[in-house]
């Protein structure tokens, strides 16, 4: 292999009071010019006030396949909804 | 359309009492419309059509520059020429999205680059063509730019998670080229006898290698009728090109231009206009390099990537070496 740019993931606060959104990727040689490029590639139509930007390799994800143990639980914990508990109305709003 | 011709790997639809377990769970979700992700699995063809798919369509974004590029010193006036540039801009946008998506699926970004210089992998046959004069762009703009969101806006729904989004993305910035091409030709529709003139002639040129964009009819084809059930195609060629013809009539209508087509006749049975097809030969041929600009766009291509080469080791080595300095730093 080549001396390829490293891929680096790209995270845009759309406008203030949102979070960061990852967008996409793109390659750069660094931190500095990954956030150029970044601006470059995905805030030409106003699309942000803030990047975030952090080489791929450093991101740690959970694996497709432990899907079911991951997730799974919460799914029959209904009683962490507010929903799950009945009030009566005439307690009025709660 | 700026993937043609996409050859699908395999032989064709798999029947489900042949496939394994995981396949047959594989296409389960692509019915229910769960996206597939990266790290999700996948087999092994559906991976390898993808990336000649997505590949392609990022190469055409890519060299799709080259037509327009040669306007922008050229644009008739300071706000053309921005809004040019702007536009050729967002073409390469679109080529890093879809690359970077092409890239989940495990191949390096140079390895791509390297296929297309090598011939190994293909752009759209649209951009072997000249821009011979300003009208041309209003009709790239209008024509070109038109046709392919024919093709993207249905991709938008496809099954690859990462295609689909940055088919999201390129849909939300096509119809400002659309109609940034369409501005140009009403302008010179609308002008001198010798403008109208120069707009009948880029209409003229570039009507059918447009049709061509969209492929030779597939709907006997056992490798699209993979990727429609894949959900990587989601119209036939046929059925995407008449929805083009539909909608650009009467485009071209207002603009008092003539499609250049004896037999473009509307339908009322049908509900559609029917037409002439292009000239298939002609497009074969294009596809074997031997359209008008072939030579000239690979070499392009190939200057940019060999005269580039330095500029990206040199950005590379520096930051190897301050990366190095900040670690002996600490």
């Amino acid at each position: 292999m080549k001396n390829e740019w490293p891929l680096w993931e790209v995270f845009i606060r759309g406008q203030h009071g949102l979070s960061h959104r990852h967008v996409g990727s793109l390659h750069a040689p660094d931190a500095e010019m990954a956030v150029k490029n970044a601006r470059d590639v995905y805030t030409r139509r106003n699309e942000g006030v803030s990047i975030w930007v952090v080489e791929a390799r450093h991101i740690t994800a959970t694996n497709p396949g432990d899907k079911g143990p991951m997730f799974e639980p919460s799914e029959s914990k209904i009683y962490r909804h507010p929903t799950f508990f009945d009030i009566p109305d005439d307690v009025g709003a709660m | 359309m700026y993937a043609q011709m996409i050859k699908t790997a395999g032989t064709g639809v798999k029947p489900r009492e042949e496939m394994t377990p995981e396949e047959a769970a594989f296409q389960d979700r692509i019915d229910a419309d769960i996206k597939i992700e990266p790290k999700d699995w996948m087999p092994d063809e559906y991976r390898a059509t993808l990336v000649r798919q997505i590949g392609q369509h990022a190469h055409s974004e890519i060299v799709g520059q080259l037509p327009e590029g040669n306007w922008i010193t050229r644009a008739p006036t300071l706000e053309r020429k921005a809004i040019l540039l702007a536009k050729v801009q967002d073409e390469a946008g679109h080529g890093l999205y879809l690359y970077c998506a092409a890239e989940t699926l495990g191949v390096s970004r140079d390895e791509l680059t390297e296929d297309l210089l090598s011939g190994r992998m293909k752009y759209s046959s649209i951009f072997n063509y000249p821009t011979l004069n300003w009208a041309d762009i209003g009709a790239v703009g209008w024509l070109v730019d038109g046709a392919a969101i024919m093709n993207q806006v249905p991709l938008q729904r496809t099954s690859y998670g990462p295609y689909s989004r940055a088919m999201i993305r390129i849909c939300k910035e096509e119809s400002f080229h659309q109609r940034q091409g369409y501005d140009i030709m009403m302008k010179m529709a609308q002008g001198t006898e010798a403008q109208k003139k120069m707009a009948q002639d880029a209409l003229n040129r570039f009507w059918y290698p447009s049709l061509m964009m969209f492929g030779p009819s597939d709907k006997e084809s056992v490798h699209s009728a993979q990727s429609m059930a894949w959900k990587i195609k989601i119209d036939s060629n046929d059925e995407l090109r008449q929805r083009f013809v539909d909608q650009t009539v009467p485009q071209a209508e207002y603009l008092g231009l003539t499609v250049p087509d004896d037999k473009l006749k509307w339908n009322e049975e049908r509900g559609h206009y029917d037409f002439s097809e292009p000239d298939w030969t002609e497009f074969f041929n294009v596809l074997k390099g031997k359209g008008p600009c072939n030579t000239e766009r690979m070499n392009g291509r190939k200057r940019a990537w060999e005269d580039g080469a330095w500029v990206r080791d040199g950005l590379m080595a520096h930051a190897q070496k301050r990366a190095a300095r900040k670690v002996a730093a600490e």
